[in-house]
């Protein structure tokens, strides 16, 4: 363990976040909204805090570890947010930190779980920082570094170990890992690109355009309205929303080959991608028909538009709302909840425990029921033709277990603090998956401002945990990982 | 005509076995002397010892003035570098490999003439699964081949009493069957061959060869035999080489289950099967039999490589209630003694796969050579070219070809026309021949009458 070579690495991170406000500092003088001052003084205290880190730490060289990855990882999610909310804290004067906190974890996580009421009147460039936020969150600012920086080539295949999440890592797409993560990032740009224009085509204006490209590419679902998607109330608008949300929570590996040799034939052959999209189908369909059925739209039209809108958005993670389906009956948002927590594939900018996950924990059951009958079979679990080994397997089973333990355990704190069960137990599931709106209090037409501090923290660690994949940060906590 | 075989396996000792009796200078090359004296003790043939890919050891073995080169050493890559070898440093006309791995088959570049310069390959498990294909596609049949791409297929059915045709003569056939076209080529009746002619009667336990239009097969084998009900579960013992190729053939369309006692092996098995059960066990262990339903079996193939195990496997599961059981045996003595006993079906690879291979050494054009009855008949597909002054076949009727005695012509394939030859069926140039021969002896005699004349080339 070599904490100085870590956190010298951090401070590399720090300086480029820095740069990052430049985007926002950029809309603000663009749109002359006055906030320009609060990111400049932002931009000081990050790159005063990068410096005086990488001073007190530049002799210990640059060269990690495997294990000295997983802690980076950890430390960048948790202190990154910190220097987020700096633009918040200095034009909103009214914000707690804690609620700050929450709203930079949440932006970072690409959640969408949002503090903020009164959208519409925020200054436009604080907006797009929020989005902007998700945009880096998404794809995950250690990508974008090894893409970037050079320096991390050396750790950086470490790095990308801790950070991409699938049970199956070792699927290179490019023989150096500095060229698979620039091909990642450059997918992921020019989809972003597509995506804002793909907005203005359908009504946007070109702020709200710029904004919501982020927040869906990155799976977040902050908005610049407190209506969300409803203030258009536009089918065009939705329908381009559904199509991006489904390609940003598909494997941008996926994205990446099928870019790389100009062909759809990735698609075809990725287990994942094939089991999400007809999941997302089949639950749009269902929900459209269970909504007609139940009286709660009178004709299938309209039905099947809210379901489609609202069963994606929450599937993929994102957290946009084009209506408040908390008044649906219940069977309609827990299954969205439920959906949430399996539904996007490994690798997109999607969260919850991922659907390569499910697919192997399903095939395992039938693997376990055949063994039952035929007590000598040899049938290894298999996905998309490839045996996957006992171990992975191993790991899934953990995994899922902490996952729900974990769930059990933020919705008894919740409720510990005070929150009626509803409420506790979709902000955990919302939290947890990065999905953004629960149901109750915390609904798509509330804010998570009614919680207290106590509950805001939880909801913020459960954000962070998820969305790196709980082991990444439970493994730092576990005292053998300090050991030396 | 001068050979020069690489390996001296299974295979490769095959081959050289059959190629002996037909009056050839044969020159076998292989890594091991023990297996090549087993060899020279038992043939007439040359045998050198050493790696089959050096220049060194192929010229020892003669190459520069071989006419046939046969690459059937255990490894593909030996395999191919040789055919190489033989084609740019010894200019040998015709070069047959033993290729298994199907991913060098793929690409037409790899054994074409840039490539490893291979006229033709081989690869004997394939051939082998076909085989087993078509008995599970087939349950009556004890083999069915097939002739121009497909369009002929030669069926050998056991007649049994029941069928509509047993105790009738063998003209009947065109009044119990009148809209298909079919010729019963040869008959078996106690381990001797019976010449049919109209009047020949089929009698129950004949064997009986028949030649029809590949769609007709079924109809022609109702009239011989009952119907089986068509087969939907299959085990297979042995999930080696042909047992895996036999399982990925047959999962798709049957319930396959594959028995394998090694466990490295049946992670193999598993990872490229996606349907059949892989089981990991003996399959002569009573136990795991019972376990997994082999009462309940329409078909039993054992494919290990071990006779011995083949054959005990299948008698545990032939008294265990398996519908019909079929061994892979490799001793030709074991064969003769187990076919038609308890053992429904006993295929010998050897004889099984050789035939492709066979065709190659032919004179005249022959396209396919098949051996029937474990070697003691063969069938064979010839192209018929020239004319009628240049040939002794073309332009003239059945009535009027030489065919020594033994010897049938079952069958012709004009294009995509399939006619049964009669009396009078008049052949023509480029015409398919499909004829069974009996007598093994009088196949250079038979292949003779297809060359053209030497004065007409």
């Amino acid at each position: 363990m070599r904490l100085a070579a870590v956190l010298n690495v951090l401070s590399l991170v720090l300086l480029l976040f820095a740069a990052s406000m430049l985007v926002p500092l950029a809309f603000s003088l663009g749109f002359r909204d006055g906030a320009s001052p609060a990111y400049g003084k932002a931009m000081g205290i990050t790159l005063l805090a990068a410096a005086l880190l990488w001073g007190a730490t530049h002799r210990a060289g640059r060269e990690l570890q495997v294990r000295d990855g997983f802690l980076l990882v950890a430390l960048v999610w948790t202190v990154l947010p910190a220097f987020a909310t700096l633009p918040l804290l200095l034009q909103l004067p009214a914000l707690s930190f804690t609620d700050a906190y929450f709203e930079a974890v949440s932006g970072l996580t690409a959640s969408g779980a949002t503090v903020l009421s009164g959208l519409d009147r925020l200054p436009p460039s604080l907006n797009i920082w929020r989005g902007f936020m998700i945009w880096l969150g998404g794809m995950g600012v250690i990508v974008l570094a090894v893409a970037i920086l050079p320096l991390l080539g050396v750790g950086g295949s470490q790095l990308f170990k801790a950070e991409t999440p699938t049970p199956m890592k070792d699927t290179k797409l490019t023989p150096r890992i500095a060229e698979t993560a620039k091909g990642l990032w450059l997918v992921y740009f020019a989809l972003t690109v597509a995506c804002g224009l793909a907005y203005r085509w359908a009504g946007m204006s070109w702020l709200d355009a710029v904004m919501h490209a982020f927040t869906t590419m990155g799976l977040g679902g902050f908005s610049t309205h407190d209506a969300s998607f409803a203030h258009w109330n536009s089918p065009r608008i939705e329908a381009v929303a559904i199509v991006f949300m489904l390609i940003a929570a598909i494997n941008f590996a996926t994205h990446f080959l099928a870019w790389h040799r100009r062909s759809l034939r990735p698609y075809r052959v990725d287990p994942e991608a094939k089991a999400f999209l007809g999941v997302a189908l089949v639950s749009v369909l269902g929900v459209a028909v269970y909504l007609t059925w139940d009286g709660t739209y009178a004709d299938f039209g309209t039905a099947l538009r809210f379901a489609a809108f609202n069963v994606v958005s929450i599937a993929t993670t994102t957290g946009y709302a084009s209506t408040d389906y908390n008044l649906w009956p219940i069977f309609a948002p827990l299954w969205m909840l439920f959906l949430c927590s399996f539904a996007s594939c490994s690798g997109s900018t999607g969260s919850g425990m991922k659907m390569i996950r499910a697919q192997i924990l399903f095939k395992q059951v039938f693997r376990e029921l055949l063994r039952i009958i035929h007590p000598r079979v040899y049938n290894p679990v298999k996905l998309g033709g490839q045996t996957v080994e006992n171990n992975v397997v191993f790991a899934v089973l953990a995994y899922v277990f902490v996952y729900v333990s974990c769930i059990i355990v933020f919705t008894l704190l919740l409720t510990l603090g005070g929150a009626d069960v509803v409420t506790a137990f979709s902000a955990a599931v919302a939290s947890i998956n990065n999905t953004g709106p629960g149901l109750a209090q915390v609904g798509p037409a509330a804010t998570y401002a009614v919680l207290t501090d106590f509950q805001t923290w939880i909801c913020s660690f459960a954000m962070l945990l998820g969305r790196l994949e709980l082991f990444t940060l439970l493994v730092v906590i576990t005292p053998a990982f300090w050991r030396k | 005509m001068k050979i020069i075989i690489l390996g001296a396996g299974q295979v490769g000792g095959t081959v050289a076995e059959s190629l002996v009796s037909e009056q050839n200078d044969i020159t076998v090359v292989d890594t091991d002397p023990a297996r090549l004296r087993a060899l020279q003790d038992r043939l007439d043939l040359r045998t050198v010892t050493g790696s089959a890919a050096h220049p060194s050891v192929l010229t020892e073995a003669g190459i520069e003035d071989a006419d046939l080169l046969i690459a059937v050493t255990q490894s593909d890559e030996t395999n191919l570098v040789a055919c190489k070898l033989a084609a740019r440093m010894f200019n040998v006309p015709r070069r047959i490999a033993r290729i298994r791995a199907t991913d060098l088959l793929d690409d037409p570049r790899v054994l074409g003439p840039d490539g490893f310069d291979v006229d033709l390959s081989i690869c004997p498990e394939q051939v082998l699964t076909d085989y087993i294909v078509k008995l599970v596609e087939f349950p009556e049949a004890l083999q069915v081949l097939d002739f121009a791409g497909g369009k002929v297929s030669l069926v050998a059915v056991r007649a049994y009493q029941g069928g509509p045709m047993v105790g009738r003569p063998v003209k009947e056939i065109r009044n119990h069957i009148p809209n298909i076209d079919t010729r019963i080529v040869a008959m078996f009746r106690r381990d001797g061959a019976v010449l049919p002619d109209g009047d020949t009667v089929i009698e129950d336990g004949d064997e009986v060869f028949c030649l029809a239009a590949s769609d007709d097969i079924r109809q022609v084998m109702k009239e011989l035999r009952r119907m089986d009900q068509p087969v939907q579960r299959v085990m297979i013992a042995g999930g080696g080489n042909i047992g895996m190729r036999l399982a990925r053939a047959l999962e798709n369309a049957y319930s396959v289950r594959v028995i394998e006692h090694n466990k490295r092996r049946c992670e193999g098995l598993a990872a490229k099967l996606n349907r059949a059960l892989v089981l990991n066990g003996d399959a002569t262990d009573e136990e795991l039999l019972e376990q997994e339903n082999i009462a309940q079996m329409d078909l039993f193939v054992a494919v290990t490589n071990d006779d011995e195990n083949n054959i005990m496997s299948c008698l545990l599961a032939k008294r265990m209630g398996a519908r019909r059981v079929v061994a892979l045996i490799n001793r030709r003595s074991y064969v003769d003694l187990l076919q038609s006993g308890q053992i429904d079906i006993a295929i010998s690879p050897a004889q099984a796969t050789i035939g492709k291979l066979l065709a190659h050494v032919r004179r005249g054009d022959v396209v396919a050579v098949h051996s029937l009855r474990r070697g003691a008949a063969e069938a064979l597909e010839a192209v018929v070219h020239g004319d009628r002054d240049s040939c002794r076949v073309t332009g003239r009727r059945v009535d009027e070809i030489e065919l020594p005695a033994g010897a049938t012509i079952g069958a012709v394939v004009r294009g995509s026309q399939v006619l049964m030859a009669h009396h009078d069926t008049r052949i023509e140039a480029e015409d398919h021949v499909i004829v069974f021969v009996t007598d093994k002896k009088t196949l250079p005699r038979v292949e003779k009458l297809f060359q053209v004349g030497a004065r007409f080339l």
